[in-house]
């Protein structure tokens, strides 16, 4: 449907831009204090760049991969720059997607993340929501559920992962000049991670 | 948060738009990107770029200039740039010898200079990098994302800045490059945290009589909180950790960099000074050139950190050689 995808886009940026100063806040703790700042700077600049008419999916995907990749600096811009353009490559052409659609997104985002940020699970990142996610997503799909459903078990993965997060060490990142010290403490990246799977999840439930 | 700035988001830009008003003979912006080019243009030799995130100066922009480099990109405060502004900044640096990129060793900086490298390979420039990691209390791992990049990436814009002028290739120039990253090491301290402006508040919290060791440049947290003491001793205690490398030894020459973080006054500088050449002195390593100053700051935060750079022949020659940039003149 057209502007359907901005509609979804529209509700990721407002959860990001509302929780701005949450991320800050997580990053000032055991990063440089940018987080929400820089995300939040990113996903305006997606809602003034991708046309509100998109019905490309795809298209409108790369084009947010785009644009925060060159708004949003630091890590995150290229990271989730990298996660939206392989997400946009799997759903080029696309109107709508299904259950399946949704998996081969989580897969595509997360391989892309892992191969510019070098970086695997436990290392206290944004992966560490994403994978179990991603994982959950993929078992409640097999197991026959429908895309709702399994995301919202995504989700609740995704929310234990970014608990995981305060039991371990950084080693990637800015949180790792901390070592032991980075314990205790919720990553940022996990959380805003979260936040966007809640978000589709909400553009899917209609909200 | 008491700041003199217009609007957060306007800061870096109007930033640079000041420092090209105060040095119009070194540097200008390329228009429509937050990055300062030679003021007279692209050279016939190797052209160097760095950048980082602002916060920082006068690093990157004050040292553009003749001897030095040839582009700086400014991010965010404290935010690496992204690729398209790198990837601009090398097109227009670039003279026809190849670009060589000085990077600070930060998961961000690395990646978005990483494809801005990428970009300009795709327009068949030469493009190569180096990453500056010379921060002695971050740990080196291969399971972490390794040292900072902090002060000594200042002496790597100065040595392989003179080799580019010299007239080396891009292979020479960044074999320079990394001799320079190979034999420098620093360590840094804080007695206050800095304040983003956009956070508004400071970076982390410091009671009076604490100081934090081991900060890196932008307001993260050190490796561990002690009570204050006297400058001397907390300069020993630097030494000590940047001496403990086993890379500077009795009959060897040195270049000493004692930079203050941005509210640091000169006065304190000067001090911690006296004593580093004293320690230096008393365990044979000679001191060929000392540099005190704000070269690489954060933002207002309070401290210092100590470089070392240990020369040869080559690398002092280098390091001797005039430099005309707004902020390290040299003749």
């Amino acid at each position: 449907m057209p502007g359907s995808i901005y509609k979804c886009l529209s509700l990721i940026g407002e959860r990001i831009i509302a929780n701005k100063d949450y991320l800050t806040e997580l990053d000032r703790e055991i990063g440089d204090s940018d987080h929400g700042i820089n995300m939040a700077r990113g996903f305006k600049a997606v809602l003034e760049k991708v046309n509100p008419d998109e019905s490309d999916i795809g298209a409108a995907l790369k084009k947010a991969g785009m644009t925060l990749l060159s708004t949003v600096g630091g890590a995150s811009g290229p990271l989730y720059g990298t996660a939206y353009m392989e997400a946009g490559k799997i759903l080029a052409g696309k109107t709508e997607i299904d259950s399946q659609d949704m998996k081969a997104v989580f897969e595509a985002s997360i391989a892309g993340i892992q191969k510019r940020g070098k970086a695997v699970r436990g290392e206290k990142t944004m992966l560490d929501a994403i994978i179990p996610a991603s994982e959950t997503y993929a078992k409640k799909i097999s197991e026959g559920a429908d895309m709702i459903h399994a995301l919202d078990a995504a989700i609740e993965s995704a929310h234990e992962g970014v608990e995981y997060t305060k039991t371990i060490i950084a080693t990637k990142g800015r949180a790792s000049y901390l070592g032991e010290r980075s314990i205790g403490h919720q990553d940022p990246g996990a959380t805003s991670a979260t936040l966007m799977l809640e978000a589709i999840c909400d553009y899917l439930k209609g909200k | 948060m008491k700041k003199l700035i217009n609007g957060v988001d306007d800061i870096v830009s109007e930033m640079l738009d000041g420092m090209t008003a105060a040095y119009p003979e070194y540097v200008k912006r390329l228009e429509g990107f937050e990055v300062l080019v030679r003021a007279k243009g692209a050279t016939p030799k190797v052209a160097l770029v760095s950048g980082g995130g602002s916060g920082h100066e006068p690093s990157h922009g004050g040292f553009v200039g003749k001897g030095m480099l040839d582009g700086a990109v400014a991010g965010a405060v404290f935010t690496s740039p992204t690729p398209d502004q790198v990837y601009e900044a090398v097109k227009a640096v670039n003279g026809g010898k190849g670009v060589l990129l000085i990077i600070k060793n930060y998961t961000g900086d690395v990646m978005n200079f990483e494809m801005a490298a990428d970009m300009a390979r795709d327009e068949g420039i030469d493009v190569e990098q180096v990453i500056v990691a010379d921060d002695v209390a971050v740990e080196n791992s291969t399971w972490t994302t390794g040292r900072r990049g902090i002060a000594g990436t200042v002496l790597v814009h100065k040595i392989a800045g003179a080799a580019a002028e010299s007239g080396m290739n891009l292979a020479d120039v960044k074999r320079v490059a990394e001799k320079v990253i190979a034999n420098v090491r620093s360590m840094g301290m804080a007695v206050n945290a800095c304040t983003v402006p956009a956070a508004g508040k400071p970076s982390f919290d410091l009671a009076d009589d604490e100081i934090e060791i081991g900060i890196g440049i932008h307001g993260e947290p050190g490796t561990h909180r002690e009570k204050i003491s006297s400058v001397n001793n907390i300069a020993d205690k630097l030494l000590e950790k940047i001496l403990g490398e086993g890379i500077y030894g009795s009959g060897d020459e040195v270049a000493l960099l004692v930079n203050g973080m941005g509210g640091t006054p000169l006065m304190e500088l000067f001090v911690a000074n006296k004593h580093v050449n004293d320690v230096l002195a008393s365990k044979g390593i000679k001191i060929a050139k000392t540099i005190v100053g704000n070269y690489m700051t954060s933002l207002d935060m309070e401290g210092f950190s100590i470089t070392l750079l240990k020369l040869d022949d080559e690398l002092k020659s280098l390091l001797n050689a005039p430099a005309d940039t707004p902020a390290f003149v040299q003749f």
